[in-house]
């Protein structure tokens, strides 16, 4: 009996000291980020989204500048995913009340998905807030006015970006309509180079043949993204069709690298500074991960637009800037060091540390950063569609509806999975969930 | 053990029978009480919970009732009907795969073997490793151009296919994962069962002369039933439900190709549509309920037949 009773004792109390130290653990995980006690130390989190190593040079740079300047302010940098996984861990984090007190994300229709009037602090008090551009403020605002987030980096587009040297040696052109595109492309081709680089291996990367298009589809139907808001365009019809159409015919015309269904970001970075592949359509961001990984290749890079059918309807895409946000969940000290921080950002100092460490894709979108006398010949290139203007935000900045399924609507696009006409009416079906949970009208 | 009630004038019956029932149990009820409370708190509740949040459309801050919306949306969802057939296709894959193969398994396991001992814990070793960690490391080997499974495949001239990246072979890829991985669970119930069938059937089969056929077909198989009922049915419920490996080789990729009913539960999730995961949750439930719930009753049926 005496041996029964301690068998069974053994076990519980095995279960009860698992429990307990379980229980320990969840509190260390949760409880370790408080700062706050002595001297008025305060400890405040960065949160950054990296799709690859060595993204965070500028954020790590401005820390270091910041603290020297508030000796009393601790900040610890954390990185997540970016992507569609990085979208769910902010969801979740600013559900939770778990979010770092300044995280970075995307604005526009990205920043509508996160609630800001529910969720983020209103700085339109902060000083910097009378600095920023019209463009940029309107991605950052909801329809009940407010400066939600604090830019940080430049403006950068999407389209084609291209190896020079090999286009030269080749004896190619810059090409303004489609159809010169894929001409260039065959001959690409046929001297045993990639064409056109994809990576579905990162999933995001495959959109840009539709994102990259839309500035022509705003040249052909200045309304669009007015009327795509209230449910009035379809990516289904022409003019929205045409880069759903345009990537299906890029993929039966087999211009991309043998390895693209499996290929990450960073093996297209490679490709494209090596000149294995010789141009990419993707965000000029790109070039500083290559001044990074490649800086010799940096000059050897430049950028024309995702060309449209005819060269009068051509237009450069404009990403505008991402942001710094801060959670409506910090208080008191870490407030104070959140907008602190933000502000130095956006200082003098701030935007020679953002000069120095990234490579500048197009205009800042704030008065107080200037582009540095070195920039990348990308630059240039970018600057030029700008000075003509033509030069288009991008659907998701001048409309809130963009859906979830892209990224994997575009690669079943991109691999002949579907045709270009199943993908476009696929992502129609996919964008009513988005608009609905908005509650926005019409849908 | 009941005794018949005594008369006695005034003096209610039910006392004495009720001391005399609880002297009988070894425990009173109330020892129920802590489990219950657990499961009542962690399951019960948040099921009912799920329930009417599947009838909303939730922020997690704000709900607003929707009535059947989210299910009429979820069953338009176009690649949901993919998502059902790759559901089917993968339970019942892996669920018969790890009946087969762990049945011949148990009996190599269960007989004469040098090192079996040592081959026992290298069959079970993969049930104790992370699935992410699993699925990490099978989506390297896989590489279509830089894995080591095309590679050996190409030291013996042959082109390995795109295991992960080919729609056609990428669920039935992550599926040969799954069951690699589940094998040594099933393996483990199989050599309990045959080890607890009696010897003297054996013997008696011996004494008719028996061969090693007739003896699997007609006293193993039959007797071992109990444990393949539990195989079938624990494997089939985890297929059905199978989550973590799939999203960690493919991320229900490419494109739509090897999503799951969890997947795309999953992925709602991920864009924010609370309400409207919930829901799939929901169907989820549903779904493997019909399926598991009559076939148990169909095999403890027959166990009592017996």
């Amino acid at each position: 009996m005496k041996r029964r009773f301690v068998c069974a004792a053994l076990p519980t109390v095995a279960l009860a000291a698992g429990l307990g130290m379980a229980g320990c653990s969840v509190g260390e995980v949760t409880g370790g980020s408080d700062g706050g006690g002595s001297k008025g130390q305060v400890t405040i989190r960065l949160l950054v989204p990296v799709s690859g190593e060595g993204q965070t040079g500028v954020e790590e740079e401005m820390i270091a500048a910041f603290t020297k300047i508030h000796p009393n302010v601790k900040i610890n940098l954390e990185t997540q995913p970016g992507g569609t996984d990085g979208d769910n861990l902010t969801k979740t984090k600013l559900a939770t009340g778990e979010m770092p007190e300044v995280f970075l994300y995307n604005t526009g229709s990205l920043l509508q998905a996160l609630n800001p009037e529910q969720n983020l602090v209103d700085l339109s008090s902060e000083d910097w807030a009378g600095k920023i551009t019209d463009s940029f403020k309107a991605t950052v605002t909801t329809t009940k006015g407010g400066v939600y987030g604090a830019p940080i980096g430049t403006t950068s587009a999407g389209g084609v970006l291209y190896n020079k040297k090999v286009y030269a040696d080749l004896g190619l052109k810059v090409p303004t309509t489609w159809d010169e595109y894929r001409a260039n492309n065959e001959k690409i081709k046929a001297a045993g180079k990639t064409a056109i680089i994809q990576t579905f291996g990162s999933d995001w990367t495959a959109q840009l043949f539709v994102l990259a298009d839309f500035g022509n589809v705003m040249a052909q139907d200045p309304d669009w993204a007015a009327q795509y808001t209230l449910n009035k365009r379809k990516y289904a019809e022409q003019p929205g069709l045409q880069g759903w159409l345009n990537q299906e015919q890029t993929a039966k015309d087999g211009f991309y690298n043998k390895d693209a269904a499996s290929a990450v970001y960073d093996d297209g970075l490679k490709m494209l500074a090596s000149g294995d592949g010789v141009t990419w359509p993707m965000l000029s961001s790109a070039v500083a991960g290559i001044a990074q990984n490649y800086p010799d290749a940096v000059n050897d890079i430049g950028m024309f637009p995702l060309p449209a059918q005819k060269a009068e309807n051509t237009r450069m895409t404009m990403w505008m800037s991402n942001a710094f946000y801060i959670p409506k969940t910090a208080t008191g000290d870490k407030l104070e060091a959140a907008k602190q921080f933000v502000a130095f950002a956006n200082s003098e100092q701030g935007c020679q540390i953002q000069n120095e460490k990234s490579t500048a894709t197009g205009p800042y979108s704030i008065s107080t950063c200037q582009l540095p006398a070195d920039a990348a010949p990308v630059l240039k290139d970018i600057q030029t569609w700008q000075d003509d203007g033509k030069a288009i935000p991008a659907c998701e900045f001048l409309s809130p509806v963009k859906g979830p399924g892209m990224p994997n609507i575009t690669v079943e696009v991109g691999r002949g999975i579907k045709t270009g006409m199943q993908g476009a009416q696929l992502y129609d079906q996919d964008v009513k969930k988005q608009a609905q949970q908005l509650g926005l009208p019409g849908w | 053990m009941s005794s018949a009630p005594t008369v006695v004038a005034g003096a209610p019956v039910v006392n004495r029978r009720r001391r005399r029932w609880s002297r009988d149990r070894a425990y009173p009820t109330w020892f129920y009480l802590p489990a219950a409370l657990l499961f009542v708190v962690l399951f019960a509740v948040p099921t009912f919970a799920s329930f009417y949040f599947s009838l909303t459309r939730w922020t997690l801050f704000n709900t607003e009732f929707i009535g059947l919306d989210n299910f009429v949306m979820f069953f338009q969802e176009p690649n949901l009907v993919k998502g059902f057939t790759n559901t089917f296709i993968y339970g019942f894959l892996t669920s018969a795969s790890k009946v087969v193969i762990g049945l011949l398994l148990g009996l190599l396991l269960t007989g004469r073997v040098v090192g079996r001992g040592f081959l026992r814990a290298v069959i079970f070793f993969p049930v104790l490793v992370s699935t992410i960690g699993v699925g990490l490391t099978f989506k390297v080997l896989m590489d279509p151009f830089h894995g080591l499974i095309n590679g050996s495949l190409a030291v013996l001239g042959i082109t390995g296919p795109g295991w992960l990246t080919d729609p056609k072979y990428a669920l039935l890829s992550v599926a040969a994962v799954d069951v690699w991985k589940g094998l040594g669970i099933a393996t483990l119930i199989y050599i309990a069962g045959i080890v607890s069938i009696p010897q003297e059937y054996f013997e008696a089969a011996r004494v008719d002369g028996a061969s090693w056929w007739q003896n699997f077909w007609h006293i193993t198989l039959p007797l071992v039933r109990p444990a393949t009922t539990t195989v079938i049915l624990l494997s089939l419920i985890g297929g059905l439900r199978s989550f973590d490996l799939i999203w960690a080789m493919t991320n229900g990729g490419p494109g739509f190709t090897s999503d799951v009913i969890a997947s795309v539960i999953y992925k709602q999730y991920q864009a924010g549509f609370y309400g409207l995961s919930t829901a799939g949750n929901v169907v989820l439930f549903v779904v493997v309920a019909l399926i598991i719930i009559p076939l148990n009753y169909f095999f403890l049926r027959r166990e009592v037949d017996r």
